[in-house]
């Protein structure tokens, strides 16, 4: 059985922990450092930053917020937002991420993803991918926190993704993100399907069942977001949940 | 007094999260790049991350691979992580054939990506507990002394897994569907890990504590 990994993701803004839903309408929640400790203490497997505006503005905020979180958070931090180039992604590796999460930027200019794949290694480049449904079994990816189409086929690019390097795809559902309806389970075996390497599913946990639909759909990771932020579920009770459903997750993830 | 911990830095790897758990552990971190700070070194610790041949052909060019064979050879204590476990080996077939540091008999290899029925996602990603290979009843006076076989998982990002020539020197399996990766293997005062201490949480931290106490 293969082993899902939880992941507990947070969207930034500035120096806030936000929430949104569909990728807009954002609600400062509180200093993601002390979300962040809280969900590594919990036993997350994995912590996601996306800074949800750097793409809009060019910069990202990212860099104090992960600097302060590699000083006692011993879990695995995947960075995304705003990252153009192979310097930003050494520097936020300098900072301490162990991944970069890119999607406009690989849109704009694919071969950067062979690009730091070859210089950073590809468990290093994590192809983001903002996913909207256009019509039954067809999605295509925007940039810039879904605002902009840029008329690419979901599947398509991931398989290119993969092909040019990526290690790893964080597929978010922009229908489905921030709704608690569930994860869009066609995108997800969409892809996972096509691609021999993990996919991350984003958006729309609103409860357990929906984890495990994604799981059986193909997820080899599961982002949660607001369930976690909004205290409704604990990351051990969601563990004790997937276990019980006959999930692959790590069972060993006690409090740290 | 905190103990002396000289990671290798040789233009590769996420240090600081390394030289952070170190300090976690109780330890003092330090980086080396020169050959006089590497024999003077209490305990090394080699990491690496990306391609073998970038490690190798950098870790040589920079004139600390006979260094780091010059320090093994001390019987001092010596940890390698991820690709710096996989260097510690006679080559690796990652991009062609590739020379290691040859200080464990053995050679790496591709993550078989399927075994006819079983298909498995290349690179491994994700947390494995570790269990004992059938060579070994305990982890008792080892660096995984106190972990639970079966149970304790760590963290593992990697498309290449090392093979022993003797199957004596796999210190700690993780089963990848069927496939039984070598997560950590042990010679003398050698010891290296395919998976990341550093990233594995509190069990991580047991190890890089352990290996301060060696």
């Amino acid at each position: 059985m293969r082993n899902a990994r939880l992941i507990a993701r947070l969207d930034v803004k500035g120096p806030n922990l936000i929430k949104g839903i569909h990728l807009e309408g954002l609600r400062v929640i509180g200093d993601p450092q002390e979300f962040a400790r809280r969900y590594y203490h919990q036993g997350a497997d994995e912590l996601i930053y996306i800074d949800i505006v750097a793409s809009l503005y060019g910069r990202n905020s990212l860099h104090e917020i992960v600097r302060r979180a590699t000083a006692d958070i011993f879990v695995p931090l995947t960075v995304g937002g705003g990252i153009r180039s192979i310097e930003d992604v050494g520097a936020m590796l300098r900072e301490g991420a162990d991944k970069c999460a890119i999607n406009t930027a690989a849109i704009r200019r694919p071969e950067l993803i062979s690009e730091i794949a070859q210089v950073f290694g590809s468990q290093c480049m994590v192809l983001g991918v903002e996913a909207k449904r256009t019509s039954e079994g067809k999605w295509e990816c925007f940039t810039d926190n879904g605002r902009e189409y840029t008329g690419i086929d979901v599947v398509e690019w991931c398989r290119k993704g993969y092909e040019l390097g990526a290690g790893e795809i964080l597929l978010t559902s922009v229908d489905q993100e921030g709704t608690r309806k569930g994860f869009d389970n066609a995108l997800i075996e969409a892809v996972s399907q096509v691609v021999p390497i993990p996919v991350i599913a984003s958006g729309g946990m609103g409860s357990i069942d929906h984890m495990v639909g994604a799981y059986t759909h193909g997820a080899d990771a599961i982002a949660i977001a607001d369930m976690l932020h909004y205290g409704r579920v604990t990351l051990p009770e969601i563990r004790a949940a997937a276990i019980a459903a006959g999930m692959g997750v790590r069972e060993d993830a006690g409090a740290a | 007094m905190s103990k002396p911990v000289t990671i290798i830095d040789y233009g590769v790897g996420n240090l600081l999260s390394v030289a952070r758990g170190i300090e976690a552990a109780g330890g003092a971190p330090r980086f080396a790049s020169n050959v006089a700070d590497v024999r003077s070194a209490e305990r090394i610790l080699l990491p690496g991350v990306g391609a073998f041949e970038h490690c190798a052909r950098t870790l040589r060019e920079m004139g600390l691979a006979d260094a780091v064979r010059d320090f093994a050879a001390t019987g001092r204590p010596f940890l390698g992580i991820c690709v710096g476990m996989q260097l510690l080996f006679d080559y690796s077939l990652e991009f062609g054939k590739h020379e290691g540091l040859g200080l464990v008999s053995g050679h790496v290899a591709p993550i078989p990506e399927t075994d006819g029925t079983v298909r498995r996602k290349v690179p491994h990603i994700g947390w494995s507990p570790l269990s004992h290979p059938a060579t070994r009843e305990s982890w008792g006076n080892t660096i995984l002394e106190g972990c639970d076989p079966g149970r304790s998982s760590f963290y593992f990002v990697h498309s290449f897994s090392c093979i022993p020539d003797s199957p004596s020197s796999i210190l700690a399996e993780a089963d990848y569907s069927g496939f039984p990766i070598c997560a950590a293997v042990m010679h003398d005062n050698i010891t290296g890990f395919q998976c990341h201490p550093e990233k594995s949480g509190v069990a991580g931290l047991g190890v890089l504590g352990r290996f301060l106490a060696q």
